[in-house]
């Protein structure tokens, strides 16, 4: 005997239960966002939307302080373009190797060593940047006194930089390799029956049909290495600097906020507000980037799946 | 034409073995250029991979190179201490990564399941309601860290729960920040299970729910246990948030869930020692990096072991 709508409660108050597990997710977001507006607002009371958007100067503990967001924006910038200029290359090039040309057994050992580095804790590659990349392969390697000089310097952008670049190597990597994986056997064989050669298959046919998925991951290599923390308070320092210079010590908006809104810092201060107020722009300029890569990752999926 | 093939099969043969000829030697005539510019675009890629190889390789051995002099059984039994750094070790980090651990499993495992078995099982998926909340998941998955911090600080530590500085808050602020990665694996173990075993099952008579009790969880168990371990170390290894939720840096006793003197995290530990340039710490911090890294290792060969060994092909 169907019945459609069954009298039984407990089936229904299950669906219900699980219903609402579903909706903390939800109810996470509207959490995050209330937390960063109130303190926002507040924030803006005090300190003119104008010198916060557009100031190039970040002095919070000086008298009178002053909020130009542009400092530290650029601070983290900064990172992120020498983490990509590393990252991308290096990750693309493991991806089209991965898809292309390793033998079965090949891939099997680099797959999972690429995994455990995507697993790795950032404050173990924060403190290896700091105390490897920048005395052993910056200093050395950098040529003498070009843009000021890496000696002697304790803290450099660039090793941050490279840092987050080794963290998002993996990111790049493993959804480049699926977007490639996913495009159809018969592209590839149509090109090498017209008589193309491997490296011109992969660049000229694979490359660009799996594009939507390589710039995919890209963007969110980059909403990565925007949003990490422990390896830019660990390698960049911490001293506000309007600048793109990779060794320089500069400081990003993670490690403002994460050096700021320690436990002692008392509610109600402009201090403890600007923590809130720069946590909006990072969410604000990651969630752009992570709605994007989204649905260029559904894109290919739609296409090739 | 097929009168004409019987009588000409010797002529047919030859053609055919000439354009053979004369396609083959095309094929190997291909321009040098063409040639060479493989090998070298063959050689980037494999360099590229090496790099990063090389990368983890070179971040192993320093840990160990650096670490190995304070890898005794002083750094598990032993508290912080900055006044003797040769005696300092982890034992309150370790204690408070545990209890936060056992938060977040205990959070993320029920909460995480039964979302998963919602949007999957139950949801209509043309629904809007139900489609925000899936974008939602995909995007709090991307979310950085240090914002689930401020949530904490904002929401969880004061606000609306205010439960202090205490270790329960840190654990669930970690348990919300890895809530997605278990959503986003059940649900891919729950999809992995046959429509036809739900459709046997009710066709037997069984309800929805007795079909997912007794059908459809136990055949993903190992992708959901997969993805929980994974979430779980993920968990483990993050700092920015616990830092802003109030793991504070120096705890030399040990912490407890609800005790409101502080608690400390291993990652937190490490860094506090990494900022410290005396070489005895730095041997601390890369000592617990080792530690550290060696759990989280088993952890995932553990899940991949899991995945292989109980990974049901239908």
């Amino acid at each position: 005997m169907l019945q459609s709508e069954s009298k039984r409660y407990g089936e229904r108050a299950i669906k219900w239960l699980l219903a609402s597990c579903a909706v903390l997710s939800v109810l996470t977001t509207t959490a995050i966002v209330f937390s960063l507006i109130g303190p926002t607002i507040g924030f803006f009371e005090v300190v003119p939307a104008d010198d916060f958007f557009f100031g190039v100067d970040w002095t919070p503990q000086f008298e009178p302080p002053s909020f130009g967001v542009l400092s530290i924006v650029a601070g983290t910038l900064n990172v992120a373009l020498w983490g990509m200029l590393f990252a991308i290359p290096i990750g693309l090039g493991s991806a089209v190797y991965l898809s292309e040309y390793a033998s079965p057994r090949v891939r099997r050992t680099i797959k999972p060593a690429l995994e455990v580095l995507a697993g790795i804790p950032t404050v173990a590659i924060g403190f290896f940047a700091v105390s490897f990349i920048l005395p052993e392969i910056i200093v050395p390697l950098w040529p003498g006194e070009l843009l000021g000089g890496a000696e002697g310097k304790p803290f450099l952008a660039l090793a941050a930089g490279l840092g987050i670049g080794l963290m998002v190597v993996p990111i790049i990597a493993s959804i480049s390799e699926d977007a490639m994986s996913a495009v159809p056997r018969g592209l590839h064989e149509g090109a090498y029956a017209l008589g193309a050669t491997k490296a011109k298959v992969a660049v000229r046919v694979i490359f660009p049909a799996a594009l939507s998925g390589i710039v995919a991951s890209i963007v969110l290599a980059i909403s990565r290495a925007v949003g990490e923390t422990m390896i830019v308070v660990l390698a960049a320092g911490s001293t506000p600097k309007f600048t793109l210079n990779p060794v320089e010590s500069i400081q990003a908006m993670t490690s403002y906020i994460a050096t700021t809104a320690t436990g002692d810092i008392s509610t109600g201060t402009v201090d403890y507000k600007s923590v809130f107020a720069v946590g909006t722009v990072l969410f604000v300029m990651t969630l752009v980037m992570n709605v994007v890569s989204i649905r260029l990752v559904r894109r290919y999926r739609e296409v090739y799946e | 034409m097929s009168a004409a093939s019987g009588a000409s099969a010797p002529r047919n043969r030859l053609a055919v073995a000439g354009a053979r000829s004369t396609t083959e030697a095309m094929l190997r005539n291909q321009p040098r250029g063409d040639v060479i510019r493989n090998a070298i675009f063959a050689g980037l890629l494999l360099l590229a991979v090496c790099i990063a190889l090389a990368g983890l390789l070179a971040l192993l051995i320093q840990a160990f190179a650096k670490g190995s002099s304070a890898l005794t059984l002083d750094l598990i039994t032993n508290p912080p201490s900055t006044a003797f750094p040769d005696k300092a070790g982890y034992r309150p980090a370790i204690i408070g990564s545990l209890q936060l651990i056992a938060g977040v499993m205990l959070f993320v495992v029920p909460v995480g399941i039964g979302a998963a078995i919602y949007l999957e099982e139950y949801a209509d998926g043309s629904r809007w309601w139900n489609r925000l909340i899936e974008i939602n998941i995909q995007n709090l998955a991307a979310v950085p860290s240090i914002i689930y911090g401020i949530l904490g600080l904002a929401f969880i530590v004061r606000g609306p729960m205010d439960l202090g500085f205490i270790l329960a808050a840190g654990s669930l602020t970690l348990a919300l920040l890895v809530l997605p990665m278990v959503i986003i694996a059940s649900r891919e173990a729950l999809r992995a299970v046959p429509d036809s075993i739900r459709q046997g099952s009710l066709a037997l008579g069984a309800t929805q729910w007795q079909t997912i009790r007794t059908q459809v969880l136990p055949a993903s168990v190992p992708g959901i246990a997969t993805g929980v371990i994974l979430a779980v170390s993920r968990a483990i290894g993050e700092t920015a948030p616990l830092l802003l939720v109030g793991a504070t840096v120096f705890v030399t006793f040990d912490p407890t869930p609800f005790g409101s003197d502080g608690y400390s995290a291993m990652p937190v530990q490490i860094f506090n020692y990494a900022l410290r340039p005396q070489e005895e710490f730095q041997a601390l911090a890369a000592a617990g990096i080792i530690v550290m890294l060696v759990v989280l290792l088993a952890m995932n060969s553990f899940a991949i072991w899991l995945r292989n060994r109980y990974e049901q092909r239908w």
